[in-house]
């Protein structure tokens, strides 16, 4: 076979494969995804021809009986909902994520590596079936109720199911191993030498954490962050399970949409809603990297 | 006699336990006087790192205690103690440009930035290093670094500081302005030091005393004369600088010196050390440079090397081998040539009966 001679023909076809890859698997989506939503919805289900941003329209504005535009909040408290729920999600991932993930880098190597397995293992089994288990903790006769109601401690319901805390819940729980894997990931590189030197130099262990093991952790810590507010911002099983469909989110919004709704253009424009959130956090990822690299030189 | 700065008493610290132990300190006792330029110098692995870690508190003694300004530090945590350390591996804060770095110490404690400042300048311009004050560590060299990490350990000027070799990444030159500068700075901030260092011009150079190190034992404490003219045992005889090593037989004491005859029939007048009597063989350590050379005789030069200031000749008389080191005073010119005949002239306060 006779090899193009050209060096920029030749750097075309070998990259082929990756923007084939990529194309197909994931700009292609998002495009068609992107030109559903500039279409008329079929009441069926799939798309009409034709362009219109009804879809977006749909998202603030309702069409009330003398076709006037008139302000609906409903889709904007699930947006704020999503945000706000994917946040504490990612507060509590860092709460309960950072401790476990020192306390891993403190140990043996062999201990380390075991620890970090069992961080992983509940991906191992299906998250729908580890989201129902959560039913049955939090439920009016799961776990936490039963013994105290039997132990006459508390008498009615803590009604603890179909709330927003028993979705945040179900996110950390969900995504935890997300924000653990890249703080262990930074702190494992820590030299905690640096740490003795902050001790030697006045810090107590409150100022040493503050002002060194945070700061040369923080790539994990943002990484950690951005790892588990995109999953969460667009998740459906916890907000479905353990939200009851009363607290919808995103993702539930979405699923909705293109199941049981039959809209596809507006399931596509809040996907296309989603995305750009995704793309904010990222970017703000990218320029605190590139302000990082600034810094070290 | 000055007060107390640092005492160590029966320092034991092993690492590890059952057949992965390994005893860096072996009953360890000192004590260092304030304002005093301590020097520990022993071989690489030898426990001076641990001895340091233990008096900082990053590590606690498996036995034995340790008092600072004569309070006991036992279960003190380091940010607690008044002593600093410049680490072995600068260990600077990557996150924090050079004047941040320095200030760090001040800062923890709560100084105001006023004051945190002014530190910073007058730390950095000790070690040179005032133009570097915005730069990253990672913007600087090994040397360089080394250097902040000694201004940073200052800036808070404490009570004792422990230096672990500041000096290893710094050229000759370099090393030397410093050496002179860390004396004279020692001196005029009356800081105690406590300063290691395998190279052993360094130690002698700087340093009030020094604690010769081996094996997680102190084979011996003086001040450089001490160590050098007196040297206890064979280890710091040939640590410090060279020695020739000769089995000799005691044939007559005079109150406390022994003549004793070396192998061809050589006699040298040697301090007694311990209860040796008439007859006993023992160790003498004789440096080259303390034995004066002759023409005629029955020593044959068998070797001579030519070192810039000195000559040195291996001279041999029947199975007695020495070194002996001779300077270059006027001539440039070695006095005598391979093969020659010498005779030697030991006087008796420059050999060490050695202990062992
Ligand atoms: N944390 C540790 N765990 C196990 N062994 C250790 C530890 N720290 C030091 N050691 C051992 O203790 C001994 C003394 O080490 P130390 O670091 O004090 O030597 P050093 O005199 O400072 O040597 P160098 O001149 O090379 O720095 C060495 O044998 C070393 O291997
Ligand atoms: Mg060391």
């Amino acid at each position: 076979m006779n090899l193009p001679q050209n060096p920029a023909t030749r750097r075309f076809l070998g990259l082929l494969p990756a923007w084939l890859v990529i194309g197909i698997f994931m700009v292609m989506p998002m495009m068609i995804l992107l030109v559903f939503s500039f279409m008329e919805s079929d009441p069926y289900g799939g798309v009409d021809p034709g362009f219109t941003i009804e879809a977006y329209r749909q998202i603030l504005f309702d069409l009330n009986f003398d076709d006037e535009l008139e302000f609906d909040p409903v889709y904007l408290i699930i947006i704020g909902r999503s945000i706000l729920l994917a946040l504490i999600a990612v507060f509590g991932c860092l709460i309960f994520g950072f401790p476990v993930a020192y306390y891993i880098t403190r140990q043996e190597r062999r201990v380390q590596n075991m620890l970090l397995y069992l961080v992983t293992i509940p991906f191992w089994t299906n998250l729908l079936v580890r989201t129902y288990a959560w039913i049955l903790i939090l439920s009016g006769d799961g776990v936490i109720e039963q013994p105290l109601k039997s132990l006459g401690i508390i008498e009615n319901s803590l009604e603890m199911m179909y709330t927003n805390g028993a979705v945040a819940t179900g996110l950390v729980y969900s995504y935890l191993p997300l924000m653990v894997l890249p703080i262990y990931a930074s702190l494992e590189k820590l030299d905690f030498r640096l740490v003795e030197a902050a001790h030697d130099l006045y810090a107590s262990r409150f100022q040493a954490f503050k002002q060194v093991i945070v700061p040369l952790a923080k790539p994990g810590i943002i990484a950690g962050c951005i790892l588990v507010f995109v999953p969460s911002v667009g998740a459906f099983i916890a907000p479905d399970l353990l939200g009851g469909g009363k607290k919808l989110m995103l993702g539930s919004l979405i699923h909705l949409q293109f199941a049981s709704s039959r809209n596809w253009p507006f399931g596509g424009a809040i996907a296309m809603l989603l995305l750009a959130f995704v793309m904010i956090a990222l970017l703000w990822q990218l320029r605190s990297a590139r302000k990082r690299m600034e810094e070290s030189g | 006699m000055s007060a107390t700065a640092i005492a160590a008493n029966n320092l034991v610290k092993i690492f590890g336990s059952g057949p992965n132990a390994v005893t860096a300190l072996d009953n360890v006792s000192l004590t260092i006087s304030d304002n005093e330029f301590f020097t520990l110098l022993g071989p690489s692995g030898c426990g001076k790192t641990t001895l340091l870690r233990l008096i900082a508190g990053f590590e606690q003694p498996t036995e034995g205690d340790i008092e600072i300004f004569g309070s006991a530090v036992a279960g003190l945590p380091p940010y607690e103690r008044p002593v600093n350390t410049v680490f072995q591996h600068y260990a600077l804060f990557p996150h924090m440009n050079i004047a941040e770095n320095v200030g760090f110490g001040l800062k923890m404690l709560g100084r105001e930035q006023r004051e945190i400042d002014e530190a910073v300048t007058t730390s950095l311009s000790l070690v040179k290093m005032e133009e570097f004050a915005t730069r990253t560590p990672a913007q600087l060299s090994g040397g360089q670094q080394q250097r902040i990490a000694l201004a940073r350990a200052l800036a808070p000027r404490p009570k004792v500081l422990l230096l672990d070799e500041p000096l290893s990444a710094l050229d000759l030159k370099l090393r030397q302005a410093m050496r002179t500068e860390l004396k004279t700075l020692q001196r005029d901030t009356g800081i105690t030091f406590v300063f290691v260092t395998h190279d052993q011009e360094e130690a002698l150079t700087m340093s009030d005393r020094i604690a010769v190190m081996s094996a997680g034992l102190i084979q011996q404490i003086g001040t450089a004369r001490d160590i050098y003219e007196r040297p206890d045992n064979r280890f710091v005889a040939d640590f410090i600088g060279d020695s020739n090593f000769i089995s000799a037989t005691i044939d007559v004491i005079d109150s406390d010196v022994a003549h004793c005859v070396i192998g061809n029939g050589l006699t040298i007048p040697t301090q007694l050390v311990g209860d040796h009597r008439v007859g006993d063989t023992v160790t003498l350590a004789i440096r080259p440079e303390k034995i004066g050379l002759s023409g005629g005789g029955d020593w044959i030069i068998k070797e001579s090397i030519y070192l810039g200031t000195d000559t040195s000749y291996r001279i041999a008389s029947g199975t007695q081998e020495m070194t002996v080191r001779e300077q270059n005073a006027r001539t440039g010119t070695a006095r005598f040539n391979v093969g020659d005949a010498v005779s030697l002239d030991v006087a008796a306060q420059t050999t060490t009966m050695l202990r062992d």
